[in-house]
């Protein structure tokens, strides 16, 4: 019972954040500034989100294969790789990295 | 924003983008990331929930980072409103995406709530790398819809083949979620106030997890980008009192062309992606 109210929960509230943003009436994002930081904050959170993501185990901070994959995934797209051979290669690397390192 | 609206026009006299190169770049992210949906399921039934409750989550909240989140918080043994109030943090981001959507799109109203639920971060990255406005409406649609078909339906297998495949994490799968923000992150980074952003965003994710609740320090990263856009605005305060003590005329009037040009050079690297 407890998961079905965090999932409920979780998705009107994450419903609820989309639709907002949809909403907001135009006058308000016709200013600059406003501008400007929409077009930052999502900058910031998918960096963030990136390299949680990558160096986070809970809340402790950690170095693994992971940041290899991540690696391997920064440097396919430096070379223009296709967005599927990307993920691609930073699974291959990691799963790579792993077996070999046991 | 009618400026913005005359680059458009430009770019689609002058050469629009053919609309199936869009529905290409599209389909690519789409069924990219739809298909990492298979490592939401593995990981969501490795964390002991349901099947069903693996496939509402991806029916109804439909945004990768809030769900792995919550399943990750129940499998710790969150209690449920905690780990509902991470993944929440996490889906805050939408709505910054949903204000330059509803610009970028222009959707009629009573359409808004049903293309609210397409509102993540790949529809928004493909939208707002498209030079016209048609091309930005079908690159949300057709990313939208490949992606909520594919996360759902690989939900679903990743769910019934978890335990078949065994440690997730020695097939490298967890390494897909960082590869494709890393992804829709990288052509973002254009301009040195982009990258100083994104540099301090890490720094304040990173530095706050131990020490924040989970969810908490991606939200407070956020902070990155009015931190950047003061420290800018300061440094050009600071230039301008410079140039005044150093007696050169008319200065007043050049940094504020040179404002202009600021702001213009901006709007044509956001129109041009």
């Amino acid at each position: 019972m407890n998961v079905w109210i965090a999932i409920a929960v979780t998705a009107i509230g994450c419903y609820a954040v989309k639709l907002i943003g949809l909403l907001v009436p135009e006058g308000v994002l016709e200013r600059p500034l406003v501008q400007r930081l929409a077009a930052l904050l999502p900058v910031a959170l998918l960096a963030a989100l990136t390299a949680q993501q990558t160096f986070a185990d809970g809340r402790l901070l950690v170095l693994d294969a992971r940041a290899a994959g991540l690696a391997a995934a920064a440097v396919a797209l430096l070379l223009r790789a296709p967005f599927l051979l990307v993920v691609a290669a930073a699974v291959v690397v990691t799963a790579g990295v792993r077996a070999m390192t046991g | 924003m009618a400026e913005q609206t005359a680059l458009a026009d430009m770019h689609h006299a002058d050469g629009a983008k053919p609309d199936r190169a869009v529905v290409r770049d599209a389909l690519g992210v789409g069924v990219a990331v739809g298909l990492s949906g298979f490592a939401f399921g593995v990981t969501s039934a490795g964390s002991g929930l349901s099947l069903s409750q693996t496939c509402v989550l991806s029916l109804l909240v439909f945004t990768g980072a809030s769900q792995f989140a919550l399943v990750g918080a129940l499998a710790a043994g969150g209690n449920p409103f905690t780990a509902a109030a991470g993944a929440f943090f996490l889906g805050v981001r939408n709505a910054f995406y949903g204000l330059r959507l509803s610009q970028v799109l222009a959707l009629p109203r009573a359409v808004r709530p049903f293309a609210a639920q397409w509102v993540i971060d790949e529809t928004t990255v493909v939208a707002l790398a498209q030079p016209t406005r048609r091309a930005a409406r079908i690159g949300f649609t057709v990313t939208g819809l490949t992606l909520y078909v594919l996360w759902n339906l690989t939900t679903l297998l990743g769910a019934l083949g978890a335990e078949a495949i065994g440690d997730i994490d020695a097939w490298g799968l967890d390494a897909a979620g960082p590869a494709v923000f890393l992804a829709l992150l990288a052509p973002m980074l254009q301009t040195t106030r982009e990258r100083a952003v994104a540099g301090v965003a890490v720094v304040l994710g990173l530095a706050l997890l131990p020490v924040l609740p989970a969810g908490v320090p991606v939200l407070v990263a956020a902070a990155a980008a009015p931190v950047v856009l003061w420290a800018e605005g300061r440094r050009k305060t600071d230039e301008r009192r410079n140039d005044r003590q150093s007696g050169r005329r008319n200065d007043r009037q050049d940094d504020r062309q040179d404002d202009r040009q600021d702001d213009r050079q901006d709007r044509e690297q956001e129109a041009a992606g």
